[in-house]
């Protein structure tokens, strides 16, 4: 099981805030990150590709899922 | 790479159209003012009667349907809000207090930077300080809580107000309040400043263009993607007014500035910690506006109240520098912006969210 960071809702930088942590915090595990808005999606991803770490993006409804692994 | 280019090639842009306004009639090192130009409009509706600085500055009414348009055509448009909307009309009347201490927002800052108005090169580092404090509260967990969904006619509001507000200029109805001197009476042309304001308003929705985020996020992530866009505002403005005979350096007798150094620094102060608390600079509130987010709606409304608030009470800062009472203004906004952060840190914490998606 991925770990699930909801950030439904969130405005910039705090999406990209949690994600980072979840990430530092996750080791070699995945990261799902559910964001509501296209800026959110565009930060985070950019944040995590900075991290070296892959994303996908999945629409879900009105929000995003960003698969986040290694 | 390509983001990085659009964003450069962004801030270019507005560096360049900045210069040309000037040039075509709008008030010097006031090619784009987003404080300003929302205070000219509080006073050209008779919110305040300051009457050098009333005119419908259709630069806005562009930021905010370019940023409309565009936001519907890449299907970004989202009605939404609901997330401590007294707080941020408070953080607007603030941002909006700080940047008529200075004489400018963020923005204008850049712009007066790049025509040689070193009282500028003054409020730059006070604005970082208050970006810096910004962020020490939201690494401690600040946050004005989540928005949700609204319905759309909520988000339409934003365009729709920037809408009448171009009918109400071409009619020029008696109610309205044009300045027949200073500077609400120095424009370019209608097309010019509309166009201006709706290429700003396209490229800052796409690129996320914000003066405050620029250093925000080179504070927090070490991220400097935004500054690209700040950094090219500055060196496409400066070059613009070398070239066209508008760079006249020095501290004394710069255009609608004062020499007040502690009051310059302390004024971007107040604009900073406003703006991060806010989550977004005057243009980035108007550009979320026309996204449909009436949070950042509610935001400029603060900021037209605010310019109404310091020009009734004779607040604001003039050529003249800052009153007593504008001096105390800017210790109360920086004691009342501490309030607001330190009264929002929640833990929303990786660990909470995990409980939360267990539960559901």
């Amino acid at each position: 099981m991925p770990e699930i960071v909801d950030c439904r809702g969130l405005s910039c930088p705090e999406p990209v805030m949690l994600a980072r942590q979840a990430l530092q915090e996750a080791g070699d595990k995945d990261v799902e990150v559910v964001v509501s808005n296209a800026v959110a999606r565009d930060n985070v991803t950019r944040a995590a590709k900075g991290l070296g770490w892959k994303v996908s993006v999945e629409e879900e409804g009105e929000d995003f899922k960003l698969k986040i692994t290694k | 790479m390509r983001d990085r280019l659009f964003i450069i090639v962004a801030g270019s842009v507005v560096g360049l159209l900045a210069v040309v306004l000037v040039l075509q009639g709008n008030p010097a090192n006031m090619g784009f003012c987003i404080a300003c130009f929302i205070r000219d409009i509080a006073g050209a509706v008779g919110l305040h009667r300051a009457g050098v600085v009333q005119y419908l500055r259709p630069e806005i009414m562009g930021l905010v349907l370019g940023a409309f348009v565009t936001a519907m055509y890449v299907k970004e448009f989202k009605s939404t809000g609901g997330s401590s909307p007294v707080l941020r009309f408070v953080l607007g009347m603030l941002m909006m207090a700080g940047a008529l201490i200075f004489l400018g927002c963020p923005l204008r800052m850049v712009l007066r930077l790049a025509g040689g108005d070193w009282n500028a090169l003054v409020a730059l580092p006070g604005y970082v300080v208050g970006v810096w404090l910004g962020t020490l509260f939201l690494r401690r967990g600040y946050t004005l809580g989540r928005n949700q969904e609204q319905s759309p006619v909520s988000g339409y509001a934003s365009p729709f107000i920037a809408l009448v507000l171009l009918v109400l200029l071409v009619t020029a109805p008696a109610f309205i309040f044009f300045s027949e001197e200073g500077p609400g009476s120095m424009a370019a042309p209608l097309a010019l400043t509309l166009g201006a304001g709706l290429v700003v308003g396209i490229l800052a929705q796409r690129t996320r263009l914000c003066t405050m985020g620029a250093i925000r996020d080179l504070i927090l992530f070490k991220d400097y993607h935004l500054f690209l866009g700040f950094a090219a505002i500055f060196i496409i403005a400066l070059i613009g007014n070398f070239f066209t005979g508008q760079f006249s350096p020095g501290f004394p007798e710069q255009p609608v500035a004062h020499v007040d150094h502690i009051w310059n620094f302390l004024g971007m102060t107040v604009v900073g910690l406003a703006a991060v608390l806010a989550g977004g600079c005057p243009m980035r509130q108007l550009i979320l506006s026309g996204e449909g987010q009436s949070d950042a709606l509610i935001t400029v409304f603060g900021m037209a109240g605010g310019a109404a608030f310091m020009h009734n009470f004779g607040l604001a800062g003039s050529p003249a520098g800052v009153s007593p009472a504008g001096q105390w203004i800017v210790i109360i906004s920086l004691a009342l912006l501490f309030v607001i952060g330190a009264g929002n840190i929640k833990k929303l914490a990786v660990e909470k969210n995990k409980q939360q998606a267990k539960a559901s």
